[in-house]
């Protein structure tokens, strides 16, 4: 069983939780993920750590309510115990001092993005954020971005605050600007990596994404997880989950993504059904 | 033993079985096992030959006439003792064993008709002394004061741990996932395998003094040198072989194109048979279509019936000699409804505008001469493709060795395959303490053959702590 810390709503719906799971914060490096089963019928679901503290025996995440299993999640509180943390799985981000860095997380994936920017500007790079939401009150950790990096950025598709557009198009100004680059890093949801990647390719600025394919076991057992890179099959837990963005296969990854709707659907309506009837 | 004929006028005696009709709708385990009057019937047909040749066909030698001489006197407790001695996991191995090419395959009585019903004799003891609660504990030595590691709960883990813990080792099993057992839990399926029966196994080795860790990937949590540096002093590696194989075909990944690995696993760990009442989501095809013809292919199509599919089916590319699943399980299968697409290999997965499978086309194969497996090999006629209707998916194919533990373990030797090399009699690895068995050594194998390199591995950890 591990432990819930701490909670905090960032966001309408987003989330940060603290769990204890010290040995797994003792191992944790910036791009690495956690799989958690909440009870016994419960499903394993993937979540990126934004940070850990090893003399704690903590590590954070923090995640979105999209669906069933991530609703109910939202649902504990400090104190309650979650079933089972495994990790830390995926390869750690490669992390080495190449220049000047951009750092761009879209919506959730700013908190993913976080540990990164953090590792790339301790190996002594110059670290340029960008971070966007739909509006301005979806906008996470912007606190935690602006002391992570040389230079925060920021929009909203809306305009309600900071440049009105995308995060794309904030990665296309700098590049306008003659601004020098040398790694461009993304997370987001998948059109938003895709733009940035459109956006970087012509200047030929190497450009990684961590992609997000549905899986299950996290070790390389089941093949769930793969994803078409470069014309060939990589598993994202084992392979990944960072690759790079220009030889991803997005169309094909969101697709994957939809193999469950129906399903997903009959399980939000279930639980909501009785949440409903506990009231 | 010359003067009792009679012992083998008494026929093989069946084991009486869920009908085909209801259990193809059910996860329910098919054979139902025997009473103890066809147990006592079965075990009085054995010859207690004084060279019992069954022994030898045994990869962990249970001593064959013994416990089935108890059975005939109705000590069935002290039978599963008997075989306990030997064989850990006697519950499992009387299903699972491919009895027909082992211990019964070795049976005098094969040559004279049918063999004694070694497995379904050894379930029979298990199942009792389980269900009436006579598992006695052994005696364990003193403590020796040693810490060993066993990673990777499946057959060959929990061999090795069972073993290590009877030397009086302190002994940790880490397992990655949130259950243990290996392929028992994830990948063999409730029908053939009760979860309740692996968990009962489990439960024995934490009560002779066995830790568990789940939730524990080494090579992530922790590596195997973390491991020696937290004081354990032999290491066993038991993680099974890994990632899932496929055709490398256009179309692969359409949505409900599954591994078997990933389909069993979904149904089996994850139980995704109950969905909605567990998380888990599977597409319940209506027209499945697994490719392979292995026991995995066996286990799939099987569920996919229970899933609720009215057409499941078998492609493979050789014909029904050359399969390598278990007779019985392709008689399963069969007595079940599964048909069977023989001599065809798919070259491509066709899917609908939303990105779901709606077919596979096939390639027509005739046999040729015989490969380096002995077995035929199939070649493809030109031009004889067609397409066949399916929503869904299976591709089982084997398994590639897991590469995670290599690559955080420094100093381990592996073959060209990934595989670790470990002596075949020691279980004993390139790297000093690190012992490993199962297949991640041998690749795909079996659980008897698992549990055997467990046995030996745990042997020789013992002299090895002995010099240390
Ligand atoms: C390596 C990795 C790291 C991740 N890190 C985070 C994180 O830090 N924070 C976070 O909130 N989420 C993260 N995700 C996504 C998260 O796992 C899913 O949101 C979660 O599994 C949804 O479960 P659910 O039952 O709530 O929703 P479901 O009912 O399963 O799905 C609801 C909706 O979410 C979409 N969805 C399902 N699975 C995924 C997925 N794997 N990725 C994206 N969308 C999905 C579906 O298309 C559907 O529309 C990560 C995924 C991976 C693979
Ligand atoms: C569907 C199916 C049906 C089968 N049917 C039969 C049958 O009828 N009869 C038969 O004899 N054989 C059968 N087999 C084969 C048999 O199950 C295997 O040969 C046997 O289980 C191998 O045992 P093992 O202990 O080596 O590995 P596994 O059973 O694979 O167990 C390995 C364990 O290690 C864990 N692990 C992996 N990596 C790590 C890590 N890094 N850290 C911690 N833990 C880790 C895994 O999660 C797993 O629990 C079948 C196999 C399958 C897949
Ligand atoms: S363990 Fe397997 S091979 Fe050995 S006696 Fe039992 S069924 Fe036969
Ligand atoms: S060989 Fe057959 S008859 Fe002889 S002891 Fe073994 S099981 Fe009995
Ligand atoms: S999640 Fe199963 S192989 Fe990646």
């Amino acid at each position: 069983m591990y432990k819930i810390l701490f909670k905090k709503t960032l966001a309408q719906s987003i989330h940060l939780m603290r769990i204890e799971a010290p040995q797994i914060a003792r191992k944790r490096k910036a791009g690495q993920f956690v799989i958690l089963r909440l009870h016994d019928r419960g499903e394993r679901v993937p979540l990126t750590m934004t940070t850990s503290d090893a003399k704690e025996g903590s590590i954070s995440i923090v995640f979105q309510e999209v669906g069933k299993t991530s609703m109910e999640l939202a649902k504990m509180k400090q104190g309650d115990s979650i079933l089972d943390v495994a990790g830390p799985l995926g390869n750690p981000t490669h992390i080495e001092k190449i220049g000047t860095v951009v750092c761009i997380g879209g919506g959730l994936g700013v908190a993913p993005v976080y540990p990164i920017a953090v590792a790339m500007k301790e190996a002594g790079n110059k670290v340029i954020s960008i971070i966007g939401a739909r509006t301005k009150d979806l906008l996470i950790m912007e606190k935690e971005m602006r002391a992570a990096s040389d230079e925060l950025l920021v929009s909203t598709d809306d305009g309600s605050y900071g440049f009105f557009g995308f995060v794309s198009q904030v990665l296309q100004g700098l590049i306008d600007k003659k601004t020098p680059i040398n790694q461009v890093v993304t997370i987001g949801p998948v059109p938003m990596m895709k733009a940035v990647c459109e956006v970087a390719r012509p200047h030929n600025i190497s450009t990684m994404v961590s992609l997000n394919p549905i899986m299950v076991d996290g070790t390389g057992m089941c093949g769930v997880c793969r994803v078409t890179i470069g014309g060939q099959m990589k598993f994202g837990c084992v392979d990944g989950p960072e690759f790079d963005g220009f030889k991803v296969d997005f169309a094909e990854l969101s697709k994957r993504l939809r193999s469950y709707i129906e399903q997903e659907k009959i399980s939000l309506d279930k639980f909501k059904c009785t949440q409903c009837a506990a009231m | 033993m010359e003067n009792q004929p009679k012992k083998q006028q008494v026929p093989r005696q069946k084991m009486p079985e869920q009908d085909p009709k209801q259990r193809r709708h059910n996860f329910n385990e098919v054979p139902l096992g025997f009473s103890e009057e066809t147990a006592k019937l079965e075990a009085s047909r054995c010859l207690q030959c004084k060279k019992p040749q069954c022994v030898a066909g045994c990869p962990v030698e249970v001593n064959i006439p013994a416990f089935i001489g108890l059975i005939k006197k109705g000590d069935y407790a002290g039978a599963a003792n008997k075989i306990k001695e030997t064989n850990a996991l006697p519950a499992v191995c009387g299903r699972v064993c491919p009895q027909e090419d082992q211990c019964e395959k070795n049976c005098i009585l094969t040559k004279k008709g049918e063999s004694v019903g070694i497995g379904r004799l050894e379930r029979f003891a298990a199942d009792y002394a389980r269900c009436h609660g006579e598992i006695s504990l052994p005696q364990l030595p003193p403590p020796t004061g040693k810490k060993v590691a066993v990673v990777g709960s499946g057959p060959a883990g929990l061999t090795c741990a069972g073993d290590l813990a009877k030397m009086g080792h302190s002994v940790t099993l880490f397992e990655a996932l949130h259950l243990p057992g290996g392929v028992l839990v994830y990948g063999i399926p409730e029908f053939r395998l009760p979860k309740a029966i692996v968990a009962s196994e489990v439960d024995y080795l934490l009560k002779i003094g066995v830790k568990l860790e789940v939730d524990c990937i080494v090579g992530r949590t922790r590596t195997v040198d973390d491991l020696f540096e937290d004081g354990y002093s032999a290491i066993f590696l038991g993680v099974g072989a890994g990632l899932p194989k496929f055709m490398n075909i256009p179309g692969e990944n359409l949505l409900g194109v599954y591994s078997a690995n990933e389909y069993l696993t979904r149904i089996n760990l994850m139980k995704a048979y109950q969905f909605p009442e567990a998380d888990t989501p599977i597409i319940k095809g209506k027209n499945v279509i697994v490719v392979g013809g292995g026991n995995v292919a066996m286990d799939s199509v099987r569920n996919a019936l229970r899933l609720g599919a009215e057409k499941a089916c078998i492609v493979y590319r050789r014909s029904l000699e050359e399969m390598p699943a278990r007779k019985e399980e392709v008689h399963h299968a069969e007595q079940e409804g599964v048909q069977f697409d023989l001599l065809c290999n798919p070259t491509r997965v066709i899917g609908n505008d939303k990105g779901f499978v709606s077919g596979i086309e096939i390639q027509k194969m005739e046999l040729g001469a015989p490969d380096a497996s002995g077995r035929r090999s199939p070649v493809p006629i030109k031009g004889s493709e067609y397409v066949i209707p399916a929503d869904t998916v299976v591709m089982s194919l084997g398994t590639n060795a897991q590469p995670l533990i290599a690559a955080t373990t420094k100093n381990l030797g592996l073959n060209k395959w990934g595989y670790i090399i470990a002596d075949e009699n020691t279980g004993a690895t390139s790297k000093p303490g690190v012992y490993a068995g199962g297949d991640i050594v041998t690749g795909s194998a079996t659980v008897i053959l698992a549990m055997g390199a467990g046995k030996k591995a745990a042997r020789a950890m013992n002299e090895y702590l002995k010099t240390i």
